[in-house]
């Protein structure tokens, strides 16, 4: 029998020993970051960056696969009790020697997840991971020039890179409102001194939104370069413009952190993604309803609320607890109870 | 449906008005639930699974009595967590608010012989849409006890003592039978249906698991405690499977719980549902390891009005419940548990004889029992 076979073998003993729980079940009490676990994190240390804006160390479990310079992270964080995921850049070089990684996070106002970050996440804690992601990367042959335009938090995936890989000569362009809004200011200008870095900072707030044709004026040679951008929509889709008008597309990269816009009204269309069927719904009939109207096999059982015998994955949109007027927004692993759901807005509901 | 309605004296207005001061109870749980809930939850899973590991372990050297004795009452407890506070209320989706995939209703499984997902049913949705409506809630003696006079009496009754008791004992395995209704489905024809059979599958599959672990695998491990640990285990379910049935016969059974007609849930309001609710359970008083140990179920009239609320919650909700008991003058049915056990037992008694006094019956009350 192979090694492979008898641990499998030995694993179906364990489990029976365990049943009905499994045996990471009682693992996950004294080692919840092992090998084989579900991939989670801890937070180690909570970095002060800007009034707004916070580093968060985290030891990730042994099943972390590492990541590349740009790459993001999608994390599980329970703020008051409800588990909610959010993806963050990674800050910190690929290869530190500790084997920790960071995410900075800005608060954004009205934000849980980066609020809760920010302001009140403690070392010790842990966190759900995904494996890091995302195609905003350095190509594996350096380029001689390089140029980084970057705008708010936009900055964090590019200093991810900054870390990571040094190159001859790099060029960034960064806005932010006020000086003290600059996250890793202390860092870049670290870079500056010694030389690793040439920076232009704008101020947004004296000195207005970039514009871009000014790049000819603040980076003269920025059609040569191999250029990262990442900050807001109107930024990015100015670069694009830029880029293509000047025939030099595919020297620039972008990253558009897309906060999911969930159209919130009263009613709307709802998707059943598994059977391909939609319906138009109003705000005030539950989703089981609806569904059964369209054909769609629903499971259920009291049909009001208390067996939970009807939930269902949310995968996009918005629906409203019929009983207390609550919003729930889809989100990865968000599920509801259709015979007390109805549609917010468009949504699209797995049956 | 007792000869005086007890609800009698109340108005549909005051009905509806009741319904909503407890849905106002209700969202002030919920405007306030949060990171102490879900902390209080995972730390009773961590404990009750520390409990567990430790008892274990001790019965591998359950030749020795003391480590017999610590081993048995430790399982014995952890087994009463697992099914209470733990299993009954996370099944009842107590906290899918958490959106913890690990602590959720659609994923758990207990330690129990009827799987989570039968059970579900059987409990979440037909014991508590119909709660006490005679032929619609099983849990009305289980279909094999009579449990109200206007149920019809038959010789069979004559035993129910007995029957109860023996149910007491192996009660888990009633539990799988009544979720499989076993009574219903074993006639020649249903028997062949294969959505019975696929779930009678799944239940032997789970007591098949159930059982190599407890009289298996674990006094295996043990070697020369094999026996003991043996002993040990079938001791640990049975003091759970006692105790589990004591206090859910206490939720129901104790004489002043109402049962309904069939028809009178037709149409129902929501101030009606809740009415129902309040009138059909009944709640065991204690100190708060007492309440924890029958997974607050003690709090029976709470979870009804309000099965999905974190059971933590149910002692503060039962406060203002039992003002508004108070209010609508409606009688509140609690005492402490031997009081309570010895009331549900005392009617299983009185119950397995014919009534006293016949009652006249209608025809149309006459046709509503056959059908039950
Ligand atoms: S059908 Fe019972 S909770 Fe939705």
């Amino acid at each position: 029998m192979t090694s492979a076979a008898l641990r499998s073998r030995a694993w179906k003993m364990l489990e029976m020993v365990t049943t009905p729980l499994l045996p990471s079940d009682y693992l996950d009490l004294v080692s919840p970051l092992r090998a084989g676990a579900d991939l989670r994190g801890r937070i180690e240390a909570v970095h002060p960056e800007t009034r707004d804006a916070a580093t968060i160390v985290i030891r990730p479990g042994r099943g972390w696969r590492g990541h590349t310079a740009g790459q993001y992270v999608r994390v599980g964080v329970d703020v008051d009790g409800v588990r909610l995921w959010r993806a963050y850049s990674l800050t910190s070089p690929t290869h530190r020697q500790d084997g920790r990684v960071s995410i900075t996070v800005k608060a954004i106002p009205g934000g849980k997840v980066s609020n809760h970050l920010v302001r009140r996440a403690k070392p010790g804690t842990l966190i759900q991971l995904d494996q890091a992601t995302g195609d905003f990367v350095l190509p594996a042959a350096k380029p001689a020039k390089v140029l980084y335009l970057t705008a708010g938090s936009g900055i964090t995936p590019v200093m991810g890179m900054l870390r990571d890989t040094e190159f001859d000569d790099v060029v960034m362009v960064h806005s932010a409102p006020q000086p003290q809004d600059v996250i890793f200011r202390d860092d870049l200008h670290r870079l500056v001194a010694d030389k690793k870095l040439r920076l232009t900072e704008l101020h947004t707030d004296t000195d207005g939104m970039l514009d871009i044709s000014r790049l000819d004026e603040l980076v003269p040679d920025w059609a040569e370069r191999e250029t990262w951008a990442c900050g807001p929509a109107g930024l990015l889709d100015a670069a694009e413009e830029h880029w293509t008008a000047h025939g030099v597309r595919e020297r620039l990269h972008t990253e558009r952190f897309r906060p999911s816009i969930v159209a919130v009204g009263d009613g709307g269309e709802v998707t059943f993604s598994t059977t391909g069927k939609t319906a138009d719904a109003d705000g005030a009939t539950p989703l089981l309803d609806v569904g059964e109207e369209a054909g769609v096999l629903m499971p259920s059982g009291c049909r009001m609320g208390i067996c939970f015998g009807c939930v269902t994955p949310l995968k996009a949109g918005a629906v409203r607890d019929l009983r207390t007027g609550e919003i729930t927004e889809a989100e990865p692993g968000v599920l509801i109870q259709t015979c007390v759901s109805a549609a917010a807005g468009p949504c699209d509901i797995e049956r | 449906m007792t000869a005086i309605d007890p609800t009698a004296h109340l108005t549909a207005e005051q009905i509806e008005e009741l319904g909503r001061e407890l849905d106002a109870i209700r969202d002030e749980v919920l405007a306030d639930r949060g990171e102490k809930d879900a902390a209080y939850i995972r730390k009773v899973i961590s404990a009750q699974r520390k409990l567990e590991l430790v008892s274990r372990g001790v019965l591998l050297f359950s030749i020795f009595p003391p480590a017999w004795l610590i081993g048995t009452a430790g399982l014995s407890v952890a087994k009463i967590m697992d099914n209470m506070e733990i299993g009954h209320n996370i099944l009842h989706g107590q906290w899918d608010w958490m959106r913890d995939p690990k602590i959720h209703s659609t994923t758990w499984e207990w330690d129990h012989v009827s799987p989570a997902d039968q059970w579900k049913h059987s409990h979440n949705e037909l014991h508590h849409t119909y709660t006490n409506v005679i032929g619609k809630d099983n849990d009305l003696g289980y279909g094999i006890m009579r449990v109200d006079e206007d149920q019809r009496w038959h010789p069979f009754h004559l035993g129910q003592p007995l029957w109860n008791f023996i149910n007491a004992c192996f009660f888990e395995y009633g539990i799988a039978a009544y979720d499989l209704e076993l009574g219903k489905n074993l006639h020649k024809r249903r028997r062949k249906n294969p959505e019975f059979r696929a779930r009678a599958r799944a239940v032997g599959r789970k007591i098949r698991k159930q059982v190599l672990k407890d009289y298996v695998i674990h006094p295996l491990l043990s070697g020369p405690s094999f026996l003991t640990t043996l002993a040990a285990t079938f001791t640990a379910n049975l003091v759970r499977n006692l105790w589990t049935h004591s206090v859910i016969m206490c939720g129901h059974f104790p004489e002043g719980v109402q049962v309904f007609e069939r028809r009178s849930i037709k149409g129902e309001t929501r101030g009606q549902w809740y009415l129902r609710q309040m009138m059909g359970s009944a709640n065991i008083s204690g100190s708060k390891a007492m309440h924890f140990m029958t997974g607050n179920l003690s709090h029976q009239i709470e979870h009804h009005l309000f099965p999905d609320l974190p059971s933590n919650r149910y002692a503060e909700v039962a406060v203002k419940v039992r003002a508004l008991f108070e209010k609508y003058e409606l009688e509140y049915v609690t005492g402490p548990l031997p009081k309570q056990v010895f009331s549900a037992w005392h009617k299983v008694f009185r119950l397995s004889l014919p009534n006293k006094k016949p009652k006249v019956e209608t025809p149309d009350r006459e046709q509503e029992l056959v059908a039950a």
